[in-house]
């Protein structure tokens, strides 16, 4: 019964994975769809930012909010290891 | 702890490694690279301490308190500049123009010049210093624990 369940899963989801790459969905290989935010960045990066690596100035500013999670996310996981792992003595119960 | 050439070649090789992180680092609005970058290339070379020394000879010089404290630091200065800005809006890059950090290039390829990026810079240390101290102790807690020899109770 699983077996039968995970092949019909597997029918369904190669399926949608095929029709996702069918011609009338996607466009044209190598044609991007718009691309008018980043002729923007690339226009205007250095002058607004002030940065001449103009990846830098879209991760640290134009795109600063993302970088916070990612920063978040790396304070969390040392967070965590340090809790669990830590190595300085516990100290006894009811002293 | 390996043997005394791996020992000597490795505290050797951590001055340069240090150099080049903190070049990546510091060079993060010029060239390639930033703070998470130039942080990975540091804790590699603390890493590389880790492997020449056991963790028991690294833990007397890397104390995980003055870690989290530098990692906190480093996620508070993040937080301060990004919210230094909110006059205009959150994360606004409010440095550019000002003395400090505020010169701006001229569009197109160019060499650059290191006060230009207005908080990027000031971003990318903070990142930096919060990847350097936040990796270390994560990597420094997992040799302790799986040495095995801390383990209390």
């Amino acid at each position: 019964m699983r077996r039968i369940t995970g092949l019909i899963a597997l029918i369904v989801l190669v399926g949608f994975l095929v029709w996702g790459v069918l011609p009338p969905i996607m466009h044209d290989f190598g044609y991007p769809d718009a691309s008018d935010m980043d002729d923007y960045i690339i226009q205007n990066a250095q002058e607004e930012t002030g940065s001449n690596n103009v990846v830098t100035s879209v991760v640290f500013d134009y795109r600063l909010l993302d970088t916070l999670g990612e920063a978040t996310i790396l304070f969390t996981a040392a967070m965590g290891v340090l809790l669990l792992l830590r190595t300085e003595k516990r100290r006894k119960e009811g002293s | 702890m390996l043997s005394k050439i791996v020992r000597t070649v490795t505290n050797e090789f951590m001055l340069f490694i240090l150099v080049f992180g903190f070049y990546i680092i510091a060079h993060g609005h010029l060239t390639p690279g930033g703070g998470f970058q130039g942080g990975a290339v540091i804790v590699s070379g603390v890493v590389m301490l880790l492997v020449a020394f056991n963790s028991q000879e690294l833990k007397k010089t890397l104390h995980e308190r003055v870690l989290s404290i530098m990692e906190s630091t480093g996620a508070l200065i993040f937080i301060a500049l990004a919210f230094a800005g909110i006059g205009t809006a959150f994360c606004y890059n409010f440095l550019v123009g000002s003395p400090i950090f505020g010169r701006i290039p001229a569009t197109g390829p160019n060499p650059g010049d290191i006060w230009t990026g207005g908080v990027i810079p000031l971003m990318n240390f903070a990142v930096g210093l919060k990847v350097i101290a936040g990796l270390s102790a994560v990597v420094l807690a997992m040799a302790l624990f799986s040495s095995g020899e801390e383990i209390e109770e």
